[in-house]
């Protein structure tokens, strides 16, 4: 079944015809759009301010900025320009040098989103980091980028003292607010109102295979991988963000992700700053009344939002929605985990436009399935792939196209988009086991119908999505052993009607402990400051045994299975490792 | 402040709130909406309570606006304590 759109359809969307667009596609679009010629520098900063400015637009508002205590600050790109430039010259005078990474451990501030710009036109490796992290998600992450610099607030500050010791090259720390705060030795004050102005800065010369952004992501073994982009992303996102998110000259838009995961920076910054786009940016927890307050008062008209966020304003009904004005909004879509059809129907009725479920990867930089603005979506699907994405549904085992529709595969991606990552943080291994016969295996699974449409059907690993973020169970795992109750554990994906998936841990326990609700909670939250909220298990089985294969690998299948009411299988061939 | 805002009080700071981390907090701060508590911890708080008070909050009553100060929570809390003890 299609759904169309209403407002939308009275206007005429960026990527026109798709079947044009297939036909048609280059990334050179991009190119020319953007005024690249041959040998050019690409500096990812100065493309996101400077290029803007130049294109006449230095007066228009590049960021409004609102806090959760009703704090606002607004900025044009020529602030955006200026800005970025004296970030730039404040780190290189404290000497981080080209390709040196540096850690962004920030709420999401202003200094987040201006410190980014400026970081990359200085050449620096930008680490953005979620600032729920736990002090070991964040020693793990800094220790394995041999990070030189962190940037961060006064909140955070203990988090990152606590851990310093355990990372010595990390020669600076950075703090953004640090008014009547005692510094300590390698500590420096960073006061972006206060900062002398730099108004130019010689921005580094960076090419399209240049380094640019380091995000972490999880995976079913081992500690989290560090996926390193390029400069050279910048075309992908920049067009992607046009055609699929179809941001215009007028638009406010608000993408409500942290620039902690690849959205916030990929479509968070770069995507609509590069298009010469205003911003808007909420720093403040989930509340429906908030939110819808926010976008009546700010007049936003595009919103890229998550499938978790939606189901929990799905909660409050859709009355809730109605008592604000929210019609400046266009444009609706999603992104972070498979958008349920309830949910489009019901944002229909709520703002009268669907949401656009839309499809990427941390490793894929940029969307690379999509529903598009001005067509039929259909709801539960995918959509299909972007122009200069050639997608296909993979045999698991073989790893051939299969040309018959309907039959779950993993979905494979040809290389060569622009920003596709170059690899893994110092783990060529891990990034060369990700292709097969040519194909960047995604490890999700889904199928294709006669249409061309994708649809998800789940993982093809043990990584749990909760509330469209990814956890690999070996971090959980580890750190579920830290407690001094716990003896083994195991950490799997368990059903939820909001986040889609939450984690569930099953635990043996030491000798002299026994179980009950206490002991949970102390585990739970054991586990939420060490790693984070996300990782924080929501449920506690305490269990005798662990299921294991014959060499002791622990069988998360077995304790998965009866969480989604599948069955477990032979246990037989399972115990085989 | 009773008892019942002062232990939530004091559970708040003790488990959302770095240490070292000098942010003023009473019980009409918001936590969720102010970024102490998010929506993941929400759990954590919410077990909390039906622990320590022996009380089952329903998911549909512990939604974000109804977490979002001390002074919500505890109000929640005596609702469903009354509810407990009626039954």
């Amino acid at each position: 079944m299609y759904v169309t759109e209403t407002r939308e359809e009275k206007q005429l969307a960026n990527i026109g015809s798709y079947e044009e667009r297939i036909r048609n596609f280059d990334w050179k679009i991009a190119e020319r759009e953007m005024g690249f010629e041959p040998g050019d520098p690409v500096n990812l900063g100065w493309h996101l301010s400077d290029r803007i400015c130049r294109s006449g637009l230095g007066r228009k508002r590049a960021l409004i900025w609102e806090g959760s205590d009703g704090a606002e600050r607004t900025y044009t790109f020529d602030d955006l320009r200026s800005l970025s430039n004296t970030v730039a010259s404040f780190f290189w005078r404290l000497g981080v040098l080209p390709g040196e990474r540096v850690c962004l451990f920030l709420d999401r501030v202003p200094e987040l989103y201006i410190g980014f710009v400026g970081l990359l036109k200085l050449g620096a490796v930008v680490q953005p980091l979620f600032s729920a992290f736990g002090e070991e998600s964040l020693l793990t992450r800094l220790a394995d980028a041999g990070t030189a610099a962190i940037v961060t607030q006064r909140k955070h500050l203990p988090k990152v003292r606590r851990i310093r010791e355990k990372v010595p090259h990390l020669h600076h720390v950075v703090v953004v607010d640090a008014a009547g705060l005692a510094l300590r030795e390698g500590e420096t004050a960073f006061d972006l109102d206060a900062e002398p102005q730099s108004p130019g800065f010689p921005d580094f010369p960076a090419t399209p295979e240049t380094p640019s952004v380091l995000h972490y992501t999880s995976g079913t073994t081992g500690p989290p991988k560090g996926a390193q982009h390029v400069h050279g992303s910048l075309l992908a996102q920049y067009l992607t963000t046009k055609w699929v998110l179809d941001l215009k000259e007028d638009d406010v838009y608000w993408c409500n992700a942290d620039p902690g995961w690849v959205t916030g920076t990929s479509y968070g910054i770069i995507g609509p700053w590069s298009n010469g786009t205003t911003q808007a940016v909420l720093d403040s927890g989930f509340s429906a009344s908030r939110w819808y307050d926010f976008i009546a008062r700010r007049r936003i008209s595009v919103w890229y939002s998550a499938p978790t966020a939606i189901r929990l304003l799905m909660r409050e009904g859709t009355d809730a929605a109605r008592k604000y004005d929210l019609s400046s909004l266009r444009h609706l879509a999603s992104v972070g985990e498979p958008l349920n059809p309830e949910a489009v129907h019901w944002s229909r009725e709520a703002f009268g436009l669907p949401f656009h479920d839309t499809y990427w990867q941390t490793e894929t930089g940029c969307i690379v399935i999509s529903n598009y603005p001005g067509m039929p979506i259909k709801p539960g699907s995918m959509g299909r792939p972007f122009p200069g994405i050639t997608a296909a549904i993979l045999d698991p085992k073989s790893h051939v196209p299969v040309a018959e529709t309907g039959r779950v595969g993993l979905i494979g991606l040809k290389p060569g988009w622009p920003s596709m990552i170059r690899g893994y943080w110092q783990n060529p291994e891990g990034y060369a086991k990700k292709f097969e016969k040519g194909w960047y295996v995604t490890g999700d699974r889904a199928t294709r119908d006669a249409d061309g449409y994708f649809w998800f059907v789940g993982r093809d690993d043990d990584v749990i999505n909760t509330g469209g973020h990814l956890v690999g169970p070996f971090e959980v795992e580890s750190a579920l052993l830290e407690h001094p109750a716990v003896a083994e554990s195991a950490a799997v994906a368990k059903p939820d009607p909001v986040n889609m998936e939450v984690v569930k841990a099953f635990v043996t326990l030491k000798k002299g402990f026994s179980p009950g609700p206490e002991l949970e909670l102390e585990i739970m939250n054991f586990v939420r400051k060490r790693l984070s909220p996300i990782a924080m298990p929501q449920e506690i089985a305490f269990v005798e045994t662990l299921p294991r294969t014959r060499s002791g690998k622990i069988l998360r299948r077995v304790l998965r299975a009866p969480e989604w009411g599948e069955p477990v299988g032979d246990l037989s061939t399972l115990m085989e490792d | 402040m009773d008892e019942l805002h002062k232990t939530i009080l004091a559970y708040i700071r003790r488990e959302y709130i770095e240490e070292g981390d000098d942010r003023p907090l009473d019980v009409t701060t918001p936590l969720i909406t102010g970024g102490i508590v998010d929506s993941f911890s929400m759990v954590s708080l919410k077990r909390f309570l039906e622990t320590r008070y022996h009380i089952r909050i329903p998911d549909a009553d512990a939604g974000p606006e109804a977490f979002d100060s001390v002074e919500k929570i505890a109000k929640l809390v005596e609702r469903f304590a009354a509810t407990t003890a009626k039954a």
